[in-house]
């Protein structure tokens, strides 16, 4: 037998001025189950909670329904109430008899009637209901940040400086990422290096920042709170505590291989340091350059033979390392578009032809032409360059059809260094139309064509070819409709904003999605802007969507404090009202583990197993069961049958 | 004079988008009949092709389902599953001789307590004419 209670709140004359709620009190007393009814005027006031308590303690009530406002106002109210009169909070439910009836309807009696249909409904309903207790698990209180970015270094150092361990693994030899080869950075033209390497000193200090560089993931498992995370370490072959950085090893290492931090301007050594500044400050052998490697037969070892501390190592092997981590930064960054799709542009067939970020190694006082502009094919200062912007963006049918954002302002930037390190040069920038929204940057750009007299031309490059020693750049002029050529001497493409390499191996093992173009997807493209769609997942820098500096900081920030949230917790509690299988029903078919967004579902001894910490009691899974195996406690398909039942009244 | 019909219409509602909308209406104080009684659920992706067979069956002489617009779903694709699922559902309603109007899917987000209100208009105006649903109602 059941034993309900059901509570009307006249909510002053909000609900009382256009539904009877006498009535409904009087029509759900006659409820089969209903042992108490009563109305109040306001239900939420300790008043109308005590009677709530006083009822359930009195008539033994065994259910409790609040008719009243929304449920996303008092639920949690009426349910603390329940609690308190010793009967579980999942035992009470709320019928909105406001935001969705007494609020929008004028007719009294018409109102009223729909005001008992709800309740009705919310009875039938909540009659069914389970006790619940809320799942529970405890928490590891240490992050993982994937990606040495700037947006990796600021999630790192905002986790640490609140006082969590942190694991800040890279792929490359050093951290730092691509904000370390930028020259001056928009819009206030300070010196790149100069701000991110306190910042990259300042991890590789910090207590509780354990840094692997040279890394990468190689397997997750777990769910929030609760990750474990192997790691792959791979060999450099120096031991960094014995190094001295004497920089012996490059004067005798034979090899030469394409330095990628000068991307390809000059070569580097098999063994090297990535950058001056890099952190960890050592030597790194890379083994596919090497000859001295693997085939003893071909054995160099003259950088052993140099070096005094004896920091060189050709035994180091490959290292997996297990860590527990209870909420992972993913800020793997971004790559530009591969440059070989442009081939209109004679990219890769004529030397002068650089992208963004060669450029910005000329224009780098610690780049291959310390910091003057000269170009790679004969080593002269260039008088005329051409800059072209959407190379690859905005592009759907060929390329991609995203704007890169960045390449705006950075192609701005580009214009006016070269006017202040050739002062007679001219600058010319073929743009699309020009998007510079954030604070400062309209000006920025404004300067560009005002102070350094840059040439902003409207219009696309059709081709770039070379003729007689110029790099003729033909396009036109959609402002006037006119063919434009110039006989340049430097042609700079800015390429599109890609995600980094390996983004979409990393996100199948993190389980979480990409979206459409290949970036980070977020779980709410408003609302959740640093969440992935996996809990205890969170997104930051270029790897979301192409950013810059400020945005790719900021993202972090909030990252961090998403992790924080969860790191701060001893214990993380999540509702019970998840998917549960009905085990005898379920013939294993594996419908409801495809459709689950949360990958809660999986298949064990040939059933349907539902992880309840991952599960957010969505009900999708039960939708598609043929066999309604899978159902959500207390919203199966039985409480929605008795509601419709009720609410139509039969 | 005979009263006018008053169609009696089952709406499905996620919580997180169109209850929400829902309750902005309410908020807002739009006004619209009040035939719908609201029923609400997680997703629109949980509503099962049974529910709405099971409201007609009951004497609904309409059904809405309505989640988040697509790619806004909370659950994150939830919404897509019961896009697909319910537009079979519609067409063997169809097929079966159910009139359209009977069963529709709309997506209303939380800000859109104006759509929340017209769609309600609209959708007792199309039912009105169509007289009550007999088709899958049971005999008691
Ligand atoms: C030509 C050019 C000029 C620019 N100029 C400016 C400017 O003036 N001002 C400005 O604000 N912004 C500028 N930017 C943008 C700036 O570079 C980015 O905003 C910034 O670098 C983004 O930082 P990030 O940490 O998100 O990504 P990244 O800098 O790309 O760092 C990502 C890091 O993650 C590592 N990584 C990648 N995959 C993995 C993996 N699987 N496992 C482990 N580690 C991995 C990478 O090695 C890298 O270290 C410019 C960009 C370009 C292309
Ligand atoms: S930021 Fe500017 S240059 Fe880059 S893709 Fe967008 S519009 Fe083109």
């Amino acid at each position: 037998m059941k034993r309900t209670g059901v509570f009307v709140c006249h909510c002053g004359i909000n609900i009382a001025g256009t539904v009877d709620v006498k009535k409904v009190a009087a029509e759900l007393a006659k409820h089969p189950g209903v042992v108490h009814a009563e109305d109040y005027v306001y239900m939420c006031s300790d008043p109308g909670q005590n009677l709530i308590i006083q009822a359930i303690k009195e008539k033994k009530l065994d259910s409790v329904v609040v008719a009243c406002c929304s449920p996303t106002l008092h639920e949690t109210t009426f349910r603390n109430a329940t609690k308190k009169a010793g009967l579980n909070p999942y035992r009470c439910e709320i019928a909105n008899i406001r935001e969705q009836c007494s609020w929008v309807h004028r007719e009294k009696s018409k109102a009223t009637q729909k005001a008992i249909s709800i309740t009705r409904g919310v009875v039938e309903k909540v009659r069914r209901n389970e006790s619940l207790e809320d799942v529970s698990v405890p928490v590891t209180k240490r992050a993982l940040v994937i990606g040495g970015g700037i947006a990796g270094i600021q999630a790192s150092l905002d986790i640490a400086d609140a006082g969590y361990e942190v694991i800040l693994v890279e792929k490359s030899p050093s951290i730092g990422g691509h904000m370390s080869q930028l020259s001056e950075t928009f819009p206030t033209l300070d010196c790149s290096q100069c701000i991110l390497t306190p910042k990259m000193v300042e991890v590789s200090k910090h207590p509780r920042i354990k840094l692997m560089t040279y890394s990468e993931v190689q397997e997750v498992s777990g769910y929030v709170g609760n990750f474990k995370v192997k790691i792959l370490k791979k060999p450099t072959y120096v031991d960094p505590d014995k190094c001295t950085l004497c920089d012996e090893c490059t004067k005798v290492c034979p090899i030469v291989v394409p330095n990628e931090f000068d991307m390809g301007l000059t070569g580097r050594r098999a063994i090297y340091i990535p950058f001056p500044q890099a952190i960890p400050a050592s030597y790194t052998i890379d083994e596919k350059a090497c000859p001295g490697m693997f085939d003893t037969a071909i054995a160099c070892g003259k950088c052993a033979d140099v070096c005094k501390p004896g920091a060189i190592n050709f035994d180091m092997k490959p290292e997996i390392v297990e860590v527990d981590v209870g909420a992972i930064v993913v800020a793997t960054g971004y790559d530009l578009y591969d440059k070989s799709m442009m081939a209109e542009y004679g990219y890769g067939q004529y030397p002068d032809v650089l992208d963004g970020l060669q450029f910005e190694r000329l224009l780098s006082a610690s780049g291959p032409t310390g910091g003057r502009i000269l170009r790679p094919s004969d080593k002269k200062e260039p008088k005329e360059v051409v800059f072209i912007q959407c190379v690859g963006s905005r592009d759907p049918e060929l390329h991609w059809p995203y704007c890169s954002k960045i390449c705006c302002m950075y192609t701005a930037k580009h214009a006016m260094l070269y006017k202040h390190h050739v002062h007679d040069g001219q600058a010319y920038v073929f743009y699309i139309d020009i998007r510079s929204g954030g604070k400062n940057y309209e000006e920025f750009v404004h300067r560009a064509v005002e102070e350094d007299g840059v040439l902003y031309l409207r219009g696309k490059v059709s081709r770039v070819f070379e003729d007689n020693g110029k790099l003729i750049v033909w396009g036109v002029d959609t402002l006037t409709g006119k063919q434009i050529e110039i006989a340049a001497d430097m042609v700079v493409l800015a390429m599109a904003i890609r995600p980094s390499k390996g983004m979409d191996e990393l996100a199948k093992k993190l389980k979480i999605a990409l979206d459409k173009d290949g970036f980070l997807a977020e779980a709410h493209p408003k609302l959740r802007p640093v969440e992935s769609m996996t809990s205890g997942i969170f997104l930051a820098g270029a790897a979301q969507a192409p950013k810059d500096i400020p945005e790719a900081v900021g993202q972090a920030s909030g990252a961090a404090a998403k992790a924080m949230a969860i790191l701060s917790r001893d214990r993380l509690f999540h509702s019970p009202t998840v998917a549960r299988v009905i085990r005898n029903l379920c013939t294993g078919c594996g419908m409801c583990v495809s459709v689950c967004p949360f990958e809660a579902i999986s298949l064990k001894e040939g059933k349907a197993e539902v992880n309840e910490i991952l599960c957010e009691g969505c009900g999708t899974c039960s939708a598609s069961c043929l066999r309604n195996a899978i159902q959500v406690k207390n919203l199966t398909p039985h409480h929605i049958q008795e509601m419709i039942k009720a609410c139509l009244g039969g | 004079m005979a009263a006018e019909f008053e169609p009696r219409i089952v709406a499905f509602l996620c919580k997180w988008c169109s209850s929400a909308g829902a309750d902005l209406a309410g908020v807002s104080r739009m006004e619209y009949p009040p035939n719908v009684i609201p029923i609400q659920v997680m997703c629109s992706g949980s509503v099962s092709p049974l529910y709405v067979f099971s409201a007609l069956s009951h004497g609904a002489d309409g059904v809405l389902v309505s989640g988040c617009h697509p790619g806004d779903c909370h659950y994150i694709k939830g919404n897509y599953y019961a896009r697909r699922r319910l537009a079979l559902v519609k067409k063997l309603l169809e097929y079966i001789g159910l009139e359209p109007q009977r069963f529709q899917m709309s997506w209303v987000s939380a800000t859109e307590g104006v759509k929340f209100s017209q769609l309600i208009y609209d959708l007792v105006k199309e039912l009105k004419p169509l007289g009550p649903q007999t088709k899958f109602r049971r005999n008691y």
